[in-house]
């Protein structure tokens, strides 16, 4: 795989500290090892058995990031970062288990109260809770803030039940979660509210044959006058979808960024294995120079996201809310190079990136929805570009000062 | 206008690209984009060293310029935050 030596797995392990983290890579290497002879049949085959899902539960791997204190390993973001590049590289859909539990368990660190976090982060982190989140919905997916589930008081029990009700889609392990964070309404204000599945009134469609994710057991969810306590809503109504939903969605859009990376990495080694070694007529397929063209920028593609995802990953040490602009760009590149690399990888491979078992063909089917999902290619490019006007505008409009302050983590 | 206040106006400012006064309600004017809730409760934190906790999430806080000065002020006047700081990293 054609990658710097530093950045390369091996380096992870001797740029740590002999202790738990350098033990999860060897976990995340073990299960992507599993993955890579296992995740064809996953995708055909009713998605990631629960057998699976419990054996990385109980790895450690979940939610890995968060404080010792809750459960979690304390991952640095950048370690975290190479853990999931190493799994999304074999399995966007294990990824995806990855992704959504890191996304429940950030936005319950940041936002939930402390009664919260001890309740929940120790169990998302032991992983005897699967997490979902339920945010998108028929009339609001890049718009979340038409979502139209209400969260309301109810009338019994002194106000101390909430009922949930409304239809949410696309969630990611939704046919198997236990608890959903879902994005709706309390009194027309955005709210955020943990509801477990077990409770009356949730619904579960599992949905097969779409585009990519097969393997992600993807349900749409109805809940229909779901009671829970008032205890399970996460910060107050007005800023469920600004700040929670907000903070999940940028840690999964991290995640989703590495696995990009390991996404377009494995692509790269594919196509270049394979042109090294077919021959067509008297040559090989890497002795065509368009062949080598289609090498070439699927390992600059895939090596830059690396160094964006790397650039995200430093930022964010600094703590929750660093990296957040940082993360789109990482995110924005890596789908761009997993969707592109994996397009030309099908394409070198030829009728070997067609067949049922093919990883790249694989990958090119998961690597479109990667970039719709965590806020499609042209919403992040609103925000990049709007980033943009920003530092440069008012020097550009003649202002006083030539360069403006920075936004919180920031490059220069 | 205040040293904090200054700041924070500067800040929204830069943000929203536009001259934001200190008691201008960015939110009701439509200003703030989906990124933007964040950005400005990281910049509260970074730039006066303190941490914003869920007790402390009140729209109302981050209003105006002139509220998020008193909520700093209120912050900074209580000691507490050092040990939530080192938990929320």
């Amino acid at each position: 795989m054609p990658r710097a030596p530093e950045s390369g797995p091996a380096a992870v392990t001797t740029d740590l500290s002999p202790t738990e983290p350098v033990d999860l890579c060897r976990v995340a290497a073990d299960l992507a090892a599993d993955a890579h002879d296992r995740a064809a049949r996953w995708d055909q085959d009713g998605g990631l058995p629960d057998s699976v899902r419990r054996e990385v539960a109980a790895s450690g791997l979940l939610a890995a990031d968060l404080p010792e204190r809750y459960g979690g390993a304390g991952l640095d973001p950048l370690t975290l970062g190479e853990i999931t590049a190493r799994i999304g590289g074999e399995c966007s859909a294990l990824r995806g288990l990855l992704t959504v539990q890191g996304m429940v368990a950030a936005a319950l660190l940041r936002w939930g109260t402390e009664a919260q976090r001890a309740d929940w982060l120790p169990r998302l982190a032991g992983g005897e809770l699967t997490a979902g989140f339920a945010a998108t919905e028929q009339g609001a997916g890049s718009a979340l803030g038409s979502v139209e589930t209400r969260i309301e008081a109810s009338g019994r029990s002194d106000h101390q039940e909430l009922v949930v009700s409304g239809h949410k889609r696309w969630v990611t392990f939704g046919a198997v979660a236990d608890v959903f964070m879902v994005l709706g309404k309390y009194e027309g204000k955005p709210a955020a509210v943990l509801v477990d599945a077990d409770r009356a009134g949730v619904d579960r469609e599992p949905v097969n044959g779409q585009l990519g994710m097969r393997g992600a057991r993807i349900a749409h969810l109805s809940f229909g006058g779901v009671r829970v306590p008032r205890g399970q809503l996460v910060a107050p109504p007005g800023l469920g979808l600004s700040h929670v939903a907000g903070t999940a969605l940028d840690h999964g859009r991290f995640t989703v960024a590495w696995g990009c990376v390991g996404m377009a990495e494995a692509c790269v080694e594919d196509a270049a294995s394979h042109a090294a070694v077919r021959r067509q007529g008297d040559i090989t397929l890497g002795d065509n120079q368009l062949v080598r063209s289609l090498l070439a920028r699927a390992a600059v593609d895939a090596a830059g996201a690396r160094q964006l995802a790397r650039r995200a990953a430093e930022v964010r040490a600094a703590g929750p809310g660093h990296g957040v602009s940082e993360t789109l760009m990482a995110k924005y590149a890596a789908a761009s190079a997993a969707a592109e690399g994996s397009r030309a990888a099908v394409q070198v491979l030829g009728s070997a990136g067609c067949a049922p078992d093919s990883r790249a063909g694989r990958h090119f089917r998961d690597a479109k929805v990667m970039e719709i999902i965590e806020g499609a290619q042209q919403v992040s490019e609103l925000h990049i570009a709007e980033r943009l006007l920003r530092r440069f505008g008012d020097a550009a409009r003649g202002a006083d000062r030539t360069a403006g302050p920075r936004l919180p983590g920031e490059s220069p | 206008m205040n040293d904090i206040t200054s700041q924070i106006t500067g800040f929204l400012s830069m943000a929203l690209r536009r001259q934001v006064e200190p008691d201008d309600d960015y939110f009701a004017q439509g200003l703030a984009d989906s990124l933007f809730a964040l950005e400005l409760v990281t910049f509260v934190e970074s730039r006066f060293a303190l941490t914003v906790e869920v007790e402390d999430l009140d729209l109302d806080s981050f209003r105006t310029a002139n509220r998020v000065t008193e909520f700093v002020r209120r912050k900074i006047a209580a000691p507490e935050w050092g040990e939530a700081h080192a938990e929320g990293s």
